[in-house]
């Protein structure tokens, strides 16, 4: 096992790239560290699965390397390179047995057959497998076919890191969350990295330590879930993480008032004079209706835990989470910003402003 | 839920059993009919029972045309099968090259059976003949007819190029349903080449395949008009396959008797071998799933 170190790396699928619209991944520079669950989370084609094919050594990037440990892995292939990798739809081997599925890998390392009988053997005990070992594989369902292209990567010892290529697409909902704890727990078993592709803001959050957020073949924010939650770095995490996503407003920022329309808005923080398109984000979670007239209430969504109430302010539309006990009648209200919970973006990055 | 039960849907089949009647059936009896009589002309004639049948079993004749028959089919399907399959597996899988491949592939088949061969019996013919000249030029010895190998071996290698298409496109179908993760998890796995090939794209094209060996016996089992247009069935027997037997004996000879024991046994014979064909095939394919 070892920690996985992308350095200056970028990818693009054409040949002779020109700007950087023709990057599916635009610069990376991040070291995933040994035995740490990471999510990598994005919207389809923001150079996810790109991104793990670089790291599975199924593609070689344009510019920069990848290093496992103190071994540069950039050239290397695949085989050679300890990599598990779970896909998106069950990759099995239609004619063999569960066990033959396991001995595979091993037999194709040329391993002597007493210890490839031992290891499946461990692994298969480990993955609940042992009493289905000798049934076709084909006729199994999907989750377990799944455990089973996980088991053929775990079966090798020398597995640096488990790649999971959105794993759960094909499975049915209430199977899910089943295997996603399983998968958590053979994770503290084994120690092994992870790295959980996924589009889905749930899986990503309860999964991993780290959620890695990317954009448009960018790394925009990696952090817990509870930092993408309360200061997501781009506009995109706001808006992307949470449901609903952040409130984006465009808006003057001067000092501690940030203005919107007619309406001066408080901050936690004084940004002294900001140039560029300036933004202010909140979550839906830290607004609060109170008696007033400065906005007005247009659509009222009662999800039974909670409301989600769209009022109408200054022109634009935005999110509130009201809770159930607190009554809300469509009209005029009043809108109050939590200050230090109002964040500042420029350009679409977060802003720090000074105490 | 009780459902009234009826025999209405019987009617909705009635065309086509009506159809089939006419198109199949009643001429497979007419055929049926003359393998038990014999005719002297005149619209007489007289029941003789199996006779015929026990005569076509014990022909020569007949065992002759059999074994070049059985011989063809065996040397088409073995050249045929790892060819189009070799062929499946090189041919590009995207791109401008993929449908170029695909269409260059399909010409063969769209070309009707007595133009291919004509268009092989021109083209190896020592005088004029591209390939024939050729060869002649290049001092071999070729005459396809006159000599019985040369003849075969022009026979075979029209049959290959004219066919080979039809596994490959088979084929190519059965790859192209193979998700990319197959690969690349293989590649993960360490899998050489061959082992790819076995345990993937193998069985995923044997379905395909199935179809493939089955239509490439049943077609080059009964091949008629390419031998007959390019080497009329010799030189002597050599390339007298059995269709172009039962023609000679129905038509050359109106030897109307043996010509329908003949065409019933060679219908069995196709039938059996089919049968067999499928059944050895679905059976290991049961064996593995």
């Amino acid at each position: 096992m070892a920690e996985i170190h992308l350095k200056d790396m970028a990818h693009s699928y054409l040949p002779n790239p020109t700007g950087p619209e023709d990057y599916a991944l635009k610069g990376l520079d991040h070291i995933w560290e040994d035995g740490g669950a990471y999510a990598l989370l994005g919207p389809s084609g923001c150079g996810k699965t790109t991104l793990l094919n670089i790291i599975s050594g199924l593609l070689t990037p344009s510019k920069g390397s990848v290093r496992f440990g103190d071994k540069d892995v950039t050239k290397l292939d695949t085989a050679h390179r300890n990599i598990a990798q779970v896909f998106q739809f069950p990759v099995i081997y239609d004619t063999m047995t569960v066990r033959q599925n396991l001995e595979f890998p091993l037999k194709n390392r040329g391993m002597a057959a007493a210890d490839i009988e031992a290891r499946v053997g461990e692994i298969a005990n480990m993955l609940d497998l042992t009493d289905q070992l000798d049934k076709p594989a084909a006729n199994l369902s999907a989750d377990a076919k799944q455990i089973i292209s996980l088991g053929r990567g775990l079966v090798r010892s020398d597995v640096n890191a488990v790649l999971f290529d959105e794993p759960l697409t094909v499975i049915d909902p209430h199977k899910k969350w089943q295997l996603r704890s399983r998968l958590k727990e053979l994770h503290q078993q084994f120690g092994f990295t992870m790295v959980y592709v996924t589009h889905d803001q749930t899986e990503a959050l309860t999964f991993a330590d780290k959620v890695v957020v990317m954009y448009e073949g960018e790394v925009v924010q990696i952090g817990t879930p509870e930092e993408l939650f309360e200061r997501p770095a781009h506009t995109f995490v706001g808006y992307f993480i949470g449901s609903p996503g952040m409130n984006i407003l465009p808006a003057t920022v001067e000092g501690r008032t940030a203005t919107v329309g007619d309406h001066k808005i408080a901050l936690g923080a004084d940004y002294g004079t900001l140039k560029g398109k300036t933004e202010i984000g909140i979550r839906p979670e830290f607004l609060k209706l109170t008696d007033g007239d400065t906005a007005t209430v247009e659509t009222i969504e009662d999800l039974g835990r909670h409301k989600i109430v769209r009022v109408a302010y200054a022109g634009h539309s935005l999110a509130v989470l009201v809770p159930e006990n607190q009554p809300v009648s469509p009209g005029p209200t009043g809108l109050v910003f939590d200050p230090a919970r109002t964040l500042v973006y420029r350009d679409s990055h977060l802003v720090r402003g000074a105490k | 839920m009780q459902k009234k039960q009826n025999q209405k849907a019987w009617f909705l089949v009635l065309p086509v059993f009506l159809l089939v009647a006419f198109s199949a059936v009643i001429p497979l009896m007419t055929v049926v009919n003359y393998s038990v009589q014999d005719s002297f002309g005149n619209n007489e004639f007289y029941w003789v029972g199996t006779e015929w049948f026990i005569e076509i079993l014990n022909s020569e004749r007949f065992h002759g045309a059999l074994g070049r028959q059985l011989l063809f089919s065996a040397i088409i399907l073995a050249i045929e099968i790892p060819l189009g399959i070799w062929i499946a597996l090189k041919m590009p899988k995207k791109g401008w090259g993929a449908s170029l491949c695909l269409v260059l592939m399909a010409l063969p088949l769209l070309i009707p059976w007595n133009v291919v061969g004509t268009i092989w019996q021109i083209f190896a013919r020592e005088d004029i003949g591209l390939l024939g000249h050729t060869l002649a030029a290049m001092g071999i010895d070729y005459n396809y007819t006159q000599v019985a190998l040369d003849a075969w071996i022009t026979v075979v290698v029209m049959d290959v190029w004219h066919w080979t298409s039809l596994v490959v496109l088979l084929c190519y179908a059965g790859l192209s349903s193979i998700p990319d993760a197959f690969y690349q998890a293989a590649k993960i796995d360490g899998a050489s080449r061959w082992a790819v090939f076995r345990y993937i794209q193998f069985p995923k094209m044997k379905r395909v395949l199935l179809i493939a060996v089955l239509l490439r016996f049943m077609d080059s089992f009964m091949i008629y008009t390419e031998p007959f247009v390019v080497t009329g069935g010799g030189p002597g027997n050599a390339t007298t396959f059995l269709s172009i037997d039962l023609v000679k004996m129905a038509i050359g000879q109106f030897d109307l008797g043996p010509a329908a024991a003949f065409s019933l046994v060679y219908f069995l014979i196709v039938l059996l071998l089919s049968w067999v064909f499928y059944t050895v095939m679905t059976a290991r394919d049961g064996d593995a799933s």
